[in-house]
């Protein structure tokens, strides 16, 4: 049973993928039967071309996706080269814990509250500068993606900054800066100069995913990006949606050209690292100590702390709204107070919420029991999995989510299969399974393997092991692996949809559906929730062990 | 329970390189046998050979019997081979009785029986009423007794020894010795040492075999 484990798991990532990319680059050539097309064509890209905002839509996607993914890496790398060692460095690794929670989108609403410009930056300008009505400029869904960026990098700041974490984890980071401080080099030099090229290799999957993410983003873009031209996802999506289905064809060419634009990005950014790596070398030899860059670099490493502020407060303006009665502008807080949007909305909330819950707590288990029954595998078989692995893993990462997620309904709809709880759960467990099994490899391959022998001469037979002492030991990781997974579900916005056929609802729909353009108390009680459930699940598996092993002086605090 | 533990041409090699070469070794019951070698001469992978627990990067050969059965090809689990390492390596997450009662034999049945016999196990140790206590509460000498009493209770039939006096300082380790040897000798177990510290053979009082 357990050896099947990596297979049967592979499979369920890759040939939905797989077959989901066909059903999407077949008909991207016109060959679609059951819509009549039976021949192939270059028509669905000549159509894709001719559209008037084809060049804008592409630019778009293009700047937004590889600026904010620059953007983030330089900020990520900044902020732990200024505050590696620091006081300040713990406390930053706790404040992202809680912003990975949240779903993209309920931040992303919650950042268009802040600079909307009837939005809270905007009240605390006008109260300085005596203003009575909202500004003419448009900063939320700008032509130029500006505010997309900015909301991209509110969540893959923190996304790289915890990859870097766990990177530096595996190195003596520690001893390589005290050797190079004590050659004369100020800390961020140092830090870029001596650790940054060690651990590079480590982050490099994630950054890849965030460049695949972000150059691809749907939900996000629908909330802050622009919406005529849109950018190539919503554009893709909206064709999709088409009730006539007469742009099903180029909308299955613009997710084809998401993938092709990945390949391509990945493929410059590889390019650009054996470059910026060769140019590296040369930089390091020249010996340079850094020093008179020290204060600016500083200063750029407060960026990340801005980021996690910004995010704090639109949690903070999703609740207001949600219980605010009157609140015009340019009052700083609301001028009445009342819970009526919460009882109004009540009825309606039940049902996505229900659906919420269970199908992240399903997938987040099926994907745990797959994770686990690999990673036992490995253990018991001494196997190390190499770097292909990790890449198939990462395959639900990487590659476009419409760009499969269209096919992949069209071989649901063959299978009768679209719009079930099956699919739905498939399509979750797609984007969760990853993330978990990545949370939980590490300490699981950490286990100490002297306790396993010990356990084994005993007289304990491999499943008692299992049970008995790798289980209940690595409970810290098992909860804080389910509140990812579930963290990660209750974020899926086009999975959610496509595999549901629209039939379901969802937080994360229902929010997205609802920032185009509902009330704002509305919209702010139903990303509230959207952030508050995941943000719960954290806060428990975080408290859980604490109190499990309060009498094991080992366990009982988060290593 | 007791017997004989039996090596019949145990060679171990890595990547081509033999570390022990091929050794014939009978160990009676209540004798303890010590092995002596440098660090790196691989008496350590022998005795997670003798376990079932050694890196499969090792390529070892011959037969191992315990009480004149065959276990060369047996899981860890069925062997009855205690061991005890240079770490106490108690579980993290059990109390003092939870490790216990991990290593105590399946045969002994019912909560009350099982208790007592743990129960007594710790008196005779001089760590009567350590049952609730988190491991990482006591001190080097007391958890390196549990890690032992862990293994006896057990019930092995023969005792393999890798270096657990090593992490002890100069008082403990005498006291630590004293109650290996005196246990494992009331209980006629074969014991095999493997160390590179010549007290640890003297307290041994068998046969010495250098690497």
């Amino acid at each position: 049973m357990l050896r099947i484990a990596p297979v049967v798991t592979l499979l369920l990532l890759i040939l939905p993928i797989a077959a989901g990319l066909a059903g999407t680059v077949l008909p991207s050539f016109g060959y679609l039967p059951a819509l009549g097309g039976t021949e192939f064509s270059l028509g669905p890209w000549r159509d894709l071309l001719a559209y008037p905002g084809f060049g804008s839509a592409l630019r778009l996607s293009i700047v937004t996706g590889v600026a904010a993914t620059m953007l983030s890496f330089a900020i990520a790398v900044l902020t732990c080269a200024t505050f590696h060692g620091a006081p300040g460095f713990r406390r930053l690794q706790a404040a992202i814990a809680p912003i990975l929670a949240m779903p993209h989108s309920a931040l992303a609403i919650g950042f268009a509250f802040l600079i909307a410009p009837s939005g809270w930056l905007a009240r605390l300008a006008a109260s300085v500068t005596g203003a009575d009505r909202p500004g003419d400029i448009v900063t939320v869904q700008d032509e130029g993606g500006l505010a997309l960026i900015a909301g991209l990098l509110l969540k893959e700041v923190p996304y790289l900054l915890l990859m870097i974490f766990a990177a530096l984890n595996q190195m003596p980071a520690r001893q390589a800066m005290a050797i190079a401080r004590s050659l004369g080099y100020g800390a961020a030099l140092a830090w870029i100069k001596v650790v940054l090229p060690r651990i590079y290799p480590q982050i490099r999957l994630p950054i890849y995913a965030v460049l695949a993410f972000s150059l691809s983003v749907v939900d996000v873009a629908l909330i802050l990006g622009p919406g005529n031209p849109p950018p190539l996802g919503p554009l893709a999506l909206r064709w999709f949606s088409d009730p006539l289905l007469l742009l099903y064809f180029p909308a299955a060419a613009a997710a084809c050209l998401q993938l092709a634009l990945l390949v391509a990005a990945i493929a410059l950014w590889r390019t650009g690292e054996v470059v910026v790596a060769r140019a590296g070398r040369w930089w390091i030899a020249r010996g340079g100590r850094g020093l008179a860059v020290q204060p600016f670099l500083n200063a750029a490493g407060r960026i990340a702390w801005l980021l996690l502020a910004l995010s704090a407060l639109s949690l903070l303006a999703m609740g207001l709204w949600s219980v605010a009665e009157s609140w015009r502008f340019p009052d700083l807080l609301p001028t009445g107070w009342t819970l009526a949007t919460w009882t109004r909305q009540a009825a309606g909330l039940w049902w996505p919420v229900q659906t919420t819950m269970a199908l992240a707590l399903v997938s987040t288990l099926i994907a745990m029991v797959l994770a686990l029954a690999c990673l036992e595998n490995e253990q018991r078989r001494g196997l190390h999995p190499g770097i292909g692995a990790l890449w198939l893993l990462y395959t639900p990462l990487l590659v476009p989510q419409i760009a499969f997620l269209f096919g992949a309904q069209i071989v649901l709809i063959r299978l009768d299969l679209d719009g079930t709880w099956t699919a739905l759960v498939w399509s979750h467990l797609l984007f969760v399974l990853p993330y978990v099994f990545l949370s939980l490899a590490d300490p699981w391959r950490n286990i100490d393997p002297r306790l396993i022998r010990t356990a084994a001469c005993l007289g304990a037979s491999p499943l008692r092991i299992l049970f008995a002492v790798k289980l209940p030991m690595m409970l810290r990781p098992l909860l804080a692996a389910a509140a990812v997974g579930f963290a990660v579900s209750v974020g899926l916005y086009l999975p959610t949809l496509f595999a549901g056929n629209g039939r379901f609802a969802t937080l994360t729909t229902e929010a997205v559906t609802l920032a185009g353009g509902a009330d704002r108390r509305i919209i702010g009680i139903h990303a509230l929730l959207q952030a508050l459930l995941p943000l719960l699940i954290y806060a428990i598996a975080l408290a859980a062990p604490s109190i499990a092993f309060r009498h094991r002086r080992l366990l009982a605090v988060a290593s | 329970m007791t017997g004989r533990l039996r090596l019949e041409g145990v060679e171990i090699a890595l990547q081509g390189r033999v570390l022990i070469p091929a050794l014939d070794l009978t160990v009676a019951a209540g004798q303890a046998v010590t092995l002596m070698g440098p660090s790196g001469s691989g008496k350590s992978t022998l005795l997670a050979f003798l376990c079932g627990t050694m890196d499969p990067a090792f390529v070892a050969r011959g037969r191992v019997h315990v009480n004149g059965l065959e276990v060369t090809a047996l899981p860890p689990e069925q062997r009855k081979l205690g061991i005890l390492y240079q770490d106490d390596l108690l579980f993290p997450h059990l109390s003092v009785g939870g490790n216990l009662a991990f290593g105590l034999t399946a045969a002994i049945r019912g909560r009350a029986a099982r208790r007592e016999r743990i129960e007594a196990a710790l008196v005779e140790a001089g760590l009567a009423g350590f049952a609730e206590r988190d491991p990482a509460t006591l001190s080097g000498g007391q958890r390196a007794r549990v890690a032992l009493l862990r293994v006896l209770l057990s019930e092995p039939r023969a005792l393999l020894l890798d270096e657990p006096f090593g992490r002890l300082d100069a008082a403990l380790r005498q006291d630590f010795r004293r109650f290996v040897f005196d246990h494992a000798a009331s209980r006629g177990l074969p014991v095999l040492l493997v160390t590179h510290d010549e007290a640890d053979a003297n307290a041994a009082g068998g046969p010495v075999i250098r690497l």
